[in-house]
């Protein structure tokens, strides 16, 4: 068995392309479910439209790169309110299915065959990071170091996509940081507790859970920008509801309503993923394991993971950073 | 020593002025007040084909103590909720301080000075005792999104709101649990903090929704000291409660609702031995046998409806 490439590739997860732009929308998903209590089941549908929105607006209509970021934020922001105006009046329950069926209809409006010409069918839409690239400060190569024999290294083209990634992501956090520590943020936590409270004291809370829900979903977009730039392409089926339940594991994983949980709890999730990845195929390949085949190696690792989740939930319910007296109060 | 004798002499003026104005009252439901803060005129709420409410008119005095009793299911939590913007009310005005305020939304509602707690109390559990208060206070800088980012603009006006909360929260015994989750709290210590925060939005009226139920002996006293409290200090109180010693105890008028109606009100002293609240709460015949007359016709009555079904029958 290759242990070099196995630890090579899991270190590497650690701070990957992956892991950055699941902690992009992780963290958004946080603002919604963690502090303001939104049940958003359609996250994958922000990055979505944010890597769409980039993808078409350059290779489609072939403006420059900015006016695609420009044209994705504002799609975003523009979903939020579509999403949030009919439902944000009701009980939280009509949010989640509303969520959940926009993004499966703007996933299969993506694949969709009438509108192959600007979306590409289930192809998707390539060829457009050659703006994000040009930006590119780091020369052509490979860049890293050796850690004892495991070696630890990284292309050029994604070393930049990972700086631009962590950057946003410190950006996304600090932004948290703030808000969750003045009164805004204190509205937001209250409405989590109890709506009805919150109106009674004299605060708008449609207008809050509104304010939420964009900035959730402009946060979780940029996960889809990172996507898009860092493989170049986007295809429909990446943004899936399985991506959205990703998500929501990581910010269990890592600690609801902690500024840093999602991006702790996207750290691990990838790193558990791909050491199961590499190990099992390695396994299997090596014949240590007999009773699966590659393919199935690659399927078996997700029921770890949901084995995981369990266990996290059973142990430890408040995740990485929670704190379990909250835990307490909310079984009364 | 002096100071103290004047507020001791103050609050029974206050008391006094609230019980003179009620003296030589009528007893008829909807009687006119000499100021009222709040005037209420044909308010018809339907739940399908029940109704709810469907008061006619009711004034409530300004700086009294006003109690709101009636049986179980008489309207009086969905009247609250109607006046207060919780629900939408099919028809009907209200006005407050003489501004309309039908079809106001709650938040509106409460940031006018109309400010109410829940029957089941609502602690915002897990949020400190201390951000519970804080989230009362009205017009905060650090509750718009741009500003919120700027911890230097918002900062002084926390520093005063927390002030004022520590105040309240001394005054109502529960600064030793400034930093405790609200969740942690007993049901009587959270009855207090409910109470507490409604005056952090610095109210005209404060309407309290059973501010009684489920809090132990002990506590009750304390909490009706801080709803006679309210009204030294200038509020006018309208509450919802079962419990008639504690009605008769600190309320100055009280509006007797049953089957979604105001029926009566009257002085607290008198209004439970008033003819229409005794059938209200126990049925019209109580404590007198039907007549033999009354016997025969409801006799008469069952006989036709039975025989009318038979007809119906053999008609099929």
């Amino acid at each position: 068995m290759d242990w070099i490439t196995i630890f090579s590739t899991t270190i590497k997860s650690a701070v990957g392309v992956e892991t950055v732009l699941y902690a992009l929308a992780a963290i958004g998903i946080n603002i919604h479910f963690g502090y303001t209590g939104l049940l958003n089941f359609g996250q994958a549908a922000f990055m979505a439209v944010a890597g769409y929105g980039l993808a078409v607006t350059v290779t489609v209509i072939g403006l420059p790169f900015w006016v695609g970021i420009a044209v994705g934020l504002v799609a975003a922001a523009i979903l939020a309110l579509l999403m949030g105006i009919p439902t944000l009046h009701l009980r939280a329950d009509y949010l989640a299915i509303v969520t959940i069926a926009v993004a499966e209809i703007i996933r299969l409006l993506f694949r969709s065959v009438a509108f192959k010409d600007i979306f590409g069918g289930s192809d998707g839409q390539r060829g457009f990071s050659g703006g994000f690239q040009a930006l590119n400060p780091f020369p052509e190569g490979e860049y890293g170091f050796n850690l004892g024999p495991i070696p630890i290294f990284f292309a050029h083209w994604q070393l930049w996509v990972m700086v631009v990634g962590w950057l946003l992501i410190a950006l996304c956090c600090f932004i948290v940081f703030l808000l969750m520590k003045s009164p805004w943020g204190r509205v937001l936590k209250a409405i989590r507790e109890d709506e009805d409270a919150v109106r009674s004291l004299g605060k708008n809370v449609f207008s809050y859970k509104m304010q939420s829900l964009v900035l959730g979903g402009v946060i979780g977009c940029l996960g889809g920008f990172i996507y898009g730039l860092a493989y170049g392409s986007v295809q429909p089926d990446v943004f899936g509801t399985e991506t959205t339940f990703y998500l929501y594991t990581m910010v269990i994983l890592g600690g609801a309503a902690r500024v840093l949980g999602p991006v702790v709890g996207s750290m691990i999730f990838w790193v558990l993923l791909v050491l199961l990845n590499g190990t099992l195929s390695e396994a299997v390949a090596a014949g240590v394991i007999t009773f699966i085949d590659t393919s199935q190696a690659g399927a078996l690792r997700y029921v770890f993971v949901g084995l995981g989740l369990i266990l996290l939930l059973v142990f430890r319910p408040q995740g990485i950073f929670g704190d379990k007296r909250e835990i307490a109060i909310d079984a009364r | 020593m002096h100071a103290e004798t004047t507020a001791v002499t103050s609050a029974t003026d206050r008391k006094a002025a609230a019980t003179a104005v009620f003296k030589d009252m009528e007893r008829e439901p909807g009687v006119p007040k000499p100021d009222p803060i709040l005037t209420v005129d044909n308010v018809v709420r339907r739940f399908g084909g029940l109704t709810a409410v469907d008061v006619k008119h009711v004034e409530v005095q300004r700086g009294s103590i006003t109690a709101l009793i009636g049986p179980n299911g008489a309207g009086k939590t969905t009247f609250f909720n109607q006046l207060t913007g919780f629900d939408t009310a099919d028809s009907g005005t209200w006005t407050f301080n003489g501004k309309a305020m039908n079809g106001v939304p709650a938040h509106k509602v409460a940031r006018r000075g109309m400010v109410r707690t829940f029957q089941l109390t609502k602690a915002l559990s897990r949020l400190t005792v201390l951000e519970n208060m804080r989230l009362g206070a009205q017009h905060q800088k650090g509750e718009n999104f741009w500003r919120a980012l700027v911890p230097g603009a918002w900062r002084r006006q926390e520093a005063e709101i927390t002030e004022r909360a520590e105040e309240l929260l001394a005054r109502f015994k529960l600064d030793a649990k400034r930093d405790d989750f609200a969740g942690s709290l007993s049901g009587g210590q959270r009855k207090l903090l409910e109470m507490a925060r409604a005056l952090m939005v610095e109210p005209e009226l404060v309407m309290l929704d059973e501010p009684m139920a489920g809090v132990n002996p002990a506590l009750t006293q304390s909490l009706l000291g801080h709803v006679k409290d309210l009204r030294e200090q200038g509020m006018t109180v309208l509450f919802v409660e079962h419990d008639m010693d504690m009605v008769r105890d600190i309320s100055d008028w009280v509006i007797v609702m049953a089957q979604g109606a105001v029926i009566a009100e009257g002085p607290p002293s008198t209004i439970m031995s008033d003819e229409r609240v005794i059938d209200a709460y126990l049925g019209a015949h109580h404590d007198a046998p039907l007549s033999e007359g009354e016997l025969e016709e409801q006799l008469h009555d069952a006989e036709a409806a039975l025989e009318a079904e038979i007809e119906e029958e053999t008609q099929k």
